[in-house]
């Protein structure tokens, strides 16, 4: 089974970038003048016991190297420490890692909705109106910042009111009942979606028109025209899975992408994900919690990767990594 | 090198993106001139102040010079608001290279010459004001100056650094090409804003704006490198079997000399291509970083942190010229990403990168 072979050799050399990154950002954030421990102190809801409980598991009086074998031995138990106001750190970022899964998989799910056709009828239209309309509004696209673009939409749920504004969940989502729940979370949902949409979009469905167009000036894609298979037939039954095939390798580097690009959405939009997490760590110095979100957000995006390229070995079996 | 301009102007987008960009520099170069008023310009006063109306028929109906009115603030008791009205009482004319503020022309000589300015008195707000009363028309180009530079200086960094860990890693090949490149690939495997967050946010405080620069400019540059470096090496495996690298080593050239004169000068036009394409990138970067106030700092300016005013509700419903520092970053990103485009399909036709 030459595919578990592959796949178990993409874990391992997973499983080592985690180490050599968990290693970098441990480093690059104890290395820093930041104190662990000041914002615990100065908070005067914990404990002397959960301080020094901390003190331990971060092994503070010990050196750097074994600091981070003790950090890494507690985190791989799911002992991640607690935060600036005394939660625990596991339980917070498992529910806004989960949050931004959610938006990161609506995100692509609407990308390839949209931009795969849109790519395909441009490129079958090569040169004609439709395809120079969409190049230019793709280029637009690219180059709109996130958060401008997210401000500019605040704006527009303001005036008209057709959206709420901030978080994932109305205040009194408990008391709806299922089908109200998960309208609710759509409609919450979807402006940060369209943000990040807008943008992936645009490189999306440039790439498929780019691939397809390679795809239709190859041979054997004339000689399917030749013997004359109907258009038809001829883009859907051997052009369009070998244009599209590329597009998967893209899969990893646009979550990666959508990590990243997120933050400042989630920051505009107040959307409890990762990014903000992150980003109010770091405002409020929250070294447990920059440190877990940092390698959590790490891993998803080398399980992404890893993922993206399991799928494309199993859909194109001529590709050898 | 006459046909890739020829290619180049041929491309409309292209040629209206350079012009623009030319601009762009060209303002942000002469900025103190064109500027109607100095950095540390605030009043107080004039907070939030509107564009100021310039007129060039009068009330007659009559042509005339160009002319505006000064705004007074007032506070309506009932809705407790501030507004402003034009003080109809007294005309300014507009002047051109009149006097203004005392600046050093590039630096070599000191002059008061302004572009543009307004008669003793007047006041003259092309794009309104900011909370602090200043001028946002002289503090976008203030802003341009580091929004606009920034990229590429980080690129000058990143670029010499990814160019020789890339020919290095493709050259050596085996134990030293893999170690390489996994360490690349776990700075990579970091997600890039979350990096550039940590790393700000770690940049002690009290740092004059200068080193803040040079700081946020190495931090930009350090997010980069990896993947360049994994193209770069990429392309000099291919290279390194050719056969004038072979010759090169015959007559016995050292191997850093093979790899800076001989085979990291093939993969120039890839590189021109990637710089073009990713100098918007960091100037997307810087503005995130600084709208989320972990950038550039104020008082100084930068496109970025001049749109975090835009982050309150009231200003963006109520003060629509606050948002101009966000269509400048888009207009030049745009502009980039155009150029970067007719680039690589001149230089590299057969691009995979599109």
């Amino acid at each position: 089974m030459p595919i578990w072979n592959y796949i178990l050799k993409r874990i391992l050399q997973g499983s080592l970038i985690v180490l050599i990154m968990s290693f970098i950002s441990f480093f690059l954030i104890r290395l820093s003048p930041v104190d662990p421990l000041a914002e615990l102190r100065m908070n005067p809801s914990i404990t002397k016991q959960t301080l020094e409980e901390e003190k331990i598991r971060l092994g503070l009086d010990k050196p750097v190297l074994v600091q981070y074998f003790i950090w890494g031995k507690n985190f791989v138990r799911g002992n991640m420490g607690t935060t600036v106001s005394g939660e625990r750190v596991s339980a917070k970022i498992k529910e806004r890692a989960l949050n931004t899964i959610l938006l990161s998989l609506n995100v692509i799910f609407w990308t390839w909705i949209i931009g795969i056709p849109l790519g395909i009828i441009a490129a079958l239209n090569y040169r004609s109106a439709f395809d120079r309309i969409l190049t230019v509004l793709s280029s637009i696209g690219m180059a709109i910042p996130s958060f401008f673009f997210a401000i500019l939409l605040l704006i527009f749920a303001q005036k008209t009111g057709w959206f709420p504004i901030g978080g994932l969940t109305s205040p009194n989502f408990s008391s709806f009942d299922t089908a109200h729940k998960f309208l609710d979370i759509a409609h919450h949902l979807f402006l940060p979606t369209l943000v990040l949409t807008t943008i992936s979009l645009a490189g999306l469905s440039r790439q498929m028109r780019s691939n397809l167009l390679d795809v239709l000036d190859s041979d054997y894609v004339k000689f399917a025209k030749a013997k004359g298979l109907s258009p038809f037939k001829v883009v859907v039954k051997h052009a369009l899975r070998n244009a599209i095939n590329p597009l998967v390798t893209l899969l990893g580097f646009e979550f990666a992408a959508l990590l990243s690009g997120a933050a400042l959405t989630e920051y505009v939009f107040q959307y409890p994900g990762l990014g903000r997490l992150i980003l109010e760590a770091v405002m409020k110095s929250d070294i447990n919690l920059v440190m877990a979100s940092l390698v959590i957000g790490s891993f998803m995006l080398i399980l992404g990767n890893i993922l993206a390229d399991i799928l494309l070995k199993l859909t194109d079996p001529r590709v050898r990594l | 090198m006459a046909s890739f301009f020829k290619q180049f102007f041929k491309d409309k987008f292209a040629t209206a993106s350079l012009c623009i960009l030319l601009a762009l520099y060209i303002a942000i170069f002469f900025a103190n001139f064109i500027a109607v008023y100095p950095k540390d310009f605030s009043n107080r006063n004039l907070s939030y102040a509107p564009p100021s109306n310039v007129y060039f028929i009068t009330l007659e109906g009559k042509l005339s010079r160009p002319y505006t009115y000064n705004y007074i603030r007032k506070f309506d008791k009932d809705s407790l608001r501030m507004y402003f009205v034009q003080d109809r009482s007294q005309k300014y004319y507009l002047t051109l290279f009149s006097d203004g503020f005392e600046y050093k022309f590039l630096g070599l000589f000191k002059t008061k010459k302004h572009l543009l300015g307004v008669q003793n008195g007047g006041e003259l707000f092309l794009l309104g004001c900011d909370i602090n009363g200043r001028d946002n028309f002289s503090r976008l180009l203030y802003g341009g100056q580091v929004s606009l530079t920034i990229g590429f200086l980080a690129l000058f960094i990143s670029f010499p650094i990814g160019l020789v860990y890339g020919g290095i890693a493709g050259y050596f090949g085996g134990m030293v090409d893999s170690v390489m490149m996994r360490f690349a690939e776990a700075v990579m495997s970091i997600p890039s804003f979350y990096l550039l967050i940590i790393l700000a946010a770690i940049l002690p405080s009290g740092m004059t704006s200068s080193q803040r620069f040079m700081l946020i400019t190495v931090i930009l540059a350090l997010i980069g490198w990896a993947g360049f470096s994994r193209v770069v090496r990429g392309m000099v495996l291919s290279i390194k079997t050719r056969d004038f690298v072979q010759a090169a080593r015959s007559i016995g050239a050292s191997r850093a000399r093979i790899i800076l004169k001989h085979i990291l000068p093939q993969t120039s036009s890839y590189v021109i291509i990637a710089i073009t394409l990713s100098v918007p990138s960091y100037i997307l970067a810087e503005s995130g970083l600084s709208f989320l106030g972990l950038g550039i700092q104020q008082p100084d300016a930068s496109w970025g942190n001049m749109l975090k005013e835009a982050q309150e509700f009231a200003n963006i419903m109520y003060r629509p010229w606050l948002l101009t520092p966000g269509f400048l970053i888009f207009v030049a990103v745009l502009s980039f990403n155009l150029m970067g485009d007719t680039i690589r399909d001149i230089l590299d036709p057969k691009s995979q990168i599109r």
